[in-house]
């Protein structure tokens, strides 16, 4: 197939050496004497936390920054600070966690861009085709048209197609950043498969993943990162789920949630016959005062797009919305707000900052109306507010009318924390609230997440990460395809039944004229087995 | 939706410890600390002014600054209102159309007897219902404004080349001539006008709840939104004000020259661009502010007078005016660049 076959797999031979990695951003140490070793014909799995550094290490391995210190050598030879066409030369190939594909050209142009089959400039779309098609093979994937536009592939078929580019460049080592977040089960387990026949045809995989399940199914060896230093290299038999994640982390996770001692009250929240367009059936649920309510499904089950709708963001069909037992009127986000309600997007860059304004201005932004008279604005009770949500929040900022683009990820956090805070709602939604945040911020969060409950708000928090739903939630509504699969008191609550009303297969239970309420015990109320 | 995917360190690392402390109570007010990102255009202009001063003996005289007011003030007028535009992060192309529209529509209305303040409020309207127009179509139709405001440049040019058979209005009244002509207190009419335009509209972006959200549309439509911020009625209002303002020029324009024009106003709206950008403002919107974009209006209008008087050839004067849109953008990046470096 390639050349790459013609190297034996060698124990013990490291074919990529990483030797004291450092970088720092500005002020902020990314990584601090990182070694990595990845051997030919092994899969090297990353392990870390978000922010634990696994991303700026595979730029540096890939060529797209450049590294402040340490020794990088490929095949023993020293190969300086290169750049991303020199690592490429080098062998290294990446499989990007966001599809480096242009959605708009065909999948021929995609494969071989920058390289396009020509003579003299003049493009020969018989040869780009012939390539593509070669290229495509080696993926199985001889039944799709080169021609079809990138927009019209799944995401699946996209990543194979994403795969079969980097092939196409003959790397040797082949580097999967979270290749399956977009992914089905079916999907996943059957790139797992892939990757085990590129390893036994002599590639070298570094797999970066958050699923540690995933990890342990193709993984011959793990290097564990945490807070940009190296922990530990091993065996992946060396590690049971546990152990991995206590050196991931290096203490215990359950201290992470704050302990629940909160009275559940009246409902604040009251959603009723929710309809979405382009979704059959309608969702009803209901949050009450001082409880904290999880939302978990797989990605794209319509969790973002159910808070979304609730809080006006998206249009609505059909259904009720009521805060404190008066109806929000759909469709309108300043709506919402003056109802009580507030949203802390999934997105912080796209959906929540106002990244050139200040401090000030993003914290008050939610709030100004109340902070006006005749609408003018009164500065001194602006900055009171700001004092007090963000003091208490203890954010680290040299003066408040810094732009809030200069900060880390989890002030940045905060500051949106405070923006809702001071619009003193009365229910918030959290969406995927610590993402990007480090773990120490992210406590804070979550402290600051079960003091608003105590204090008798209505929490919903969305997350992809499980434990942390179980870890806050006192029930948990599980989503799938849009609908709500099922409902589990978090309590009894376990991964894998989450996980099993999650993946398609059971049947929801809020299809038309399903009964509103889910039964106690949350399981799907008939049809077929999740597992077919 | 593409998912969107968590960039995983460097925003994340822990924090430098030293800025933990937050320095209020006492200090020196400065300069930079009232007019912001405007200090720089305004330090130019005083750079410009006191080298004019030395330079020509007639700079500072009563009659030339009292010339130099009355050029300065109707573009500054314009620029004003293009400016609350480029800060939601659109351009409006059409004031330049909508200035001739409305004075020619004063005009006419003038010219047909009807009463001056009746024809004054005929010409605003116009130049109110143009902006309405390209609003309505930026928020609700979701059209770039580029081309919904160059749509109006050619369709507000054209109404009133037909209505006017592209031929001047006159003769207007003596007293509505007097309006753009007259002084108060030594200073002239237009020059107060101009003046209350920018107090009003930097009062407005700094103090009111509706400033705060026109930035807040400029950084960000969509976390705006999010945030309760009303975007669309904030983009329409934009539009309606930068139309409203233009129709203000219309109608000075008219009463200055004492006659309808209907070519009055071609390409002001580049010199509009040119003032808020010299002032400091960022094409893609959330910066920049009322006392900048007056700065950058006067700039432009000192440089052409100081030419004049020191008979430079005006095409001249045209590249030093290129020259110094490039220097206050890369000015711009340049600072950009520095604080991004160590902001993180």
């Amino acid at each position: 197939m390639t050349a790459v076959q013609a190297v034996r797999p060698d124990d013990g031979a490291a074919f990529v050496s990483l030797q004291g990695i450092t970088k720092a951003y500005g002020p902020i140490q990314a990584l601090g004497g990182v070694d990595l070793e990845l051997r030919l014909g092994e899969v090297h799995c990353l392990a870390g936390e978000n922010g634990a550094g696994k991303s700026t290490l595979i730029k540096v391995l890939t060529g797209a920054i450049r590294r402040d210190a340490g020794e990088y050598t490929v095949g023993g030879t020293p190969i300086g600070n290169p750049t991303p066409a020199e690592a490429r030369a080098a062998g290294i190939g990446v499989v990007y966690q966001e599809l480096s594909l242009l959605p708009d050209l065909s999948v021929e142009e995609n494969l071989l861009m920058g390289r396009l089959p020509a003579h003299r400039g003049i493009t020969r779309p018989r040869e780009l085709r012939r390539q593509a098609r070669q290229m495509l093979a080696r993926v199985d994937l001889r039944e799709l048209d080169p021609s079809t536009p990138v927009s019209a592939l799944s995401p699946a078929v996209s990543q194979l197609v994403e795969i079969a580019k980097v092939l196409g460049q003959d790397p040797r080592v082949l580097i999967f950043d979270e290749p399956t977040t977009a992914l089905s089960e079916n999907e996943t387990s059957a790139l797992l498969t892939r990757i085990r026949q590129l390893r036994d045809a002599g590639h070298t995989i570094m797999y970066v993943s958050h699923h540690l399940e995933e990890m342990f199914a193709i993984g011959d060896r793990v290097t564990v990162l945490r807070d940009g230093k190296f922990v530990k290299s091993a065996p992946m038999g060396e590690f049971d789920h546990d152990s991995l994640i206590g050196t991931m982390v290096g203490r215990k996770i359950e201290s992470l949630y704050p302990a629940g001692k909160r009275t559940i009250g009246e409902p604040r929240l009251v959603v009723r016959g929710l309809r979405r367009s382009g979704v059959d059936g309608t969702i009803d649920f209901t949050v009450r005062s001082g409880e904290i309510l999880g939302i978990a499904g797989l990605l794209g089950s319509g969790r973002s797009e159910l808070l979304q709708a609730v809080f006006g963001g998206d249009p609505i069909t059909a259904g009720e919305v009521r805060v404190d037992g008066k109806k929000v009127r759909p469709g309108s986000p300043r709506q919402a707000v003056q109802a009580g309600l507030g949203l802390l997007t999934e997105d912080r860059k796209t959906l929540g900052l106002l990244l050139e304004l200040s401090i000030r201005a993003n914290t008050s932004i939610a709030n100004l109306p109340q902070l006006a008279r005749f609408f003018m604005v009164n500065r001194g009770r602006e900055n009171g507010i700001v004092d007090k949500y963000l003091g208490n929040l203890r954010l680290r900022a040299a003066s408040w009318e810094q732009p809030a683009s200069s900060l880390s990820g989890g002030n940045q956090q905060k500051v949106l924390l405070a923006r809702w805070l001071a619009t003193e709602a009365k229910v918030l939604f959290f969406d995927e609230p610590t993402k990007g945040v480090d773990v120490g911020a992210k406590s804070e969060i979550y402290q600051v997440i079960g003091d608003l409950a105590a204090e008798g708000l209505g929490v919903v928090i969305v997350s992809s990460y499980l434990p942390e739903v179980l870890g806050l939630a006192d029930r948990v509504l599980v989503m799938r395809e849009g609908l709500i699969a099922g409902e589990l008191s978090a309590a009894d609550a376990t991964e894998q039944e989450v996980l099993h009303l999650a993946s398609p297969g059971a049947t929801p239970i809020s299809r038309v004229g399903a009964l509103p309420t889910p039964e106690p015990d949350g399981k799907p109320t008939g049809g077929h087995d999740a597992t077919e | 939706m593409q998912p969107s995917k968590q960039a995983d360190e460097p925003t994340t690392a822990p924090e430098s410890s030293a800025a933990g402390a937050r320095h209020r109570g006492v200090r020196v007010l400065t300069f930079g600390d009232v007019f912001g990102r405007d200090a720089g255009g305004i330090i130019v202009l005083l750079i410009l002014f006191g080298g004019m001063t030395l330079l020509s003996d007639q700079f500072l005289t009563g009659a030339n600054l009292g010339n130099l007011a009355r050029q300065v003030a109707i573009f500054g007028i314009i620029a004003i209102g293009q400016l609350l535009v480029i800060l939601t992060a659109g351009i409006d192309l059409s004031v330049g159309s909508v200035l001739g529209l409305a004075g020619c529509t004063t005009a006419e209305l003038l010219f047909h007897g009807v009463p001056i303040a009746a024809a004054i409020l005929g010409g605003l309207a116009v130049g109110a219902v143009c902006g309405l127009v390209n609003g309505l179509l930026v928020a609700y139709a979701k059209l770039p404004p580029f081309i919904v405001t160059l749509g109006m440049l050619g369709i507000a040019r054209g109404v009133v080349l037909v209505f006017t058979d592209a031929s001047t209005i006159q003769p207007l009244p003596e007293s509505f001539s007097n309006i753009a002509n007259g002084t108060l207190l030594g200073v002239p009419n237009l020059l107060w006008l101009f003046l209350a335009v920018v107090l009003l509209v930097a009062f407005v972006l700094r103090r009111t709840t509706f400033g705060r959200y026109v930035y807040a549309v400029g950084s960000n439509p969509e976390s705006a939104r999010l945030a309760g911020v009303p975007v669309r009625t904030v983009l329409v209002s934009v539009y309606v004000i930068s139309g409203l303002l233009a129709a203000v020029g219309g109608v000075l324009f008219t009463a200055r020259l004492g006659a309808g024009i209907p070519t009055a106003g071609t390409g002001y709206e580049l010199n509009a661009i040119a003032a808020c950008v010299i002032g400091g403002a960022s094409l893609f919107g959330a910066k920049g502010g009322a006392f900048g974009a007056a700065a950058g209006a006067l700039i432009v209008a000192v440089l052409n007078n100081g030419g004049n008087l020191l008979a430079v050839n005006s095409f001249y004067l045209q590249i030093i005016i290129g020259l110094l849109i490039l220097v206050a953008v890369f000015f711009d990046q340049f600072q950009g660049r520095i604080a991004a470096g160590r902001g993180r």
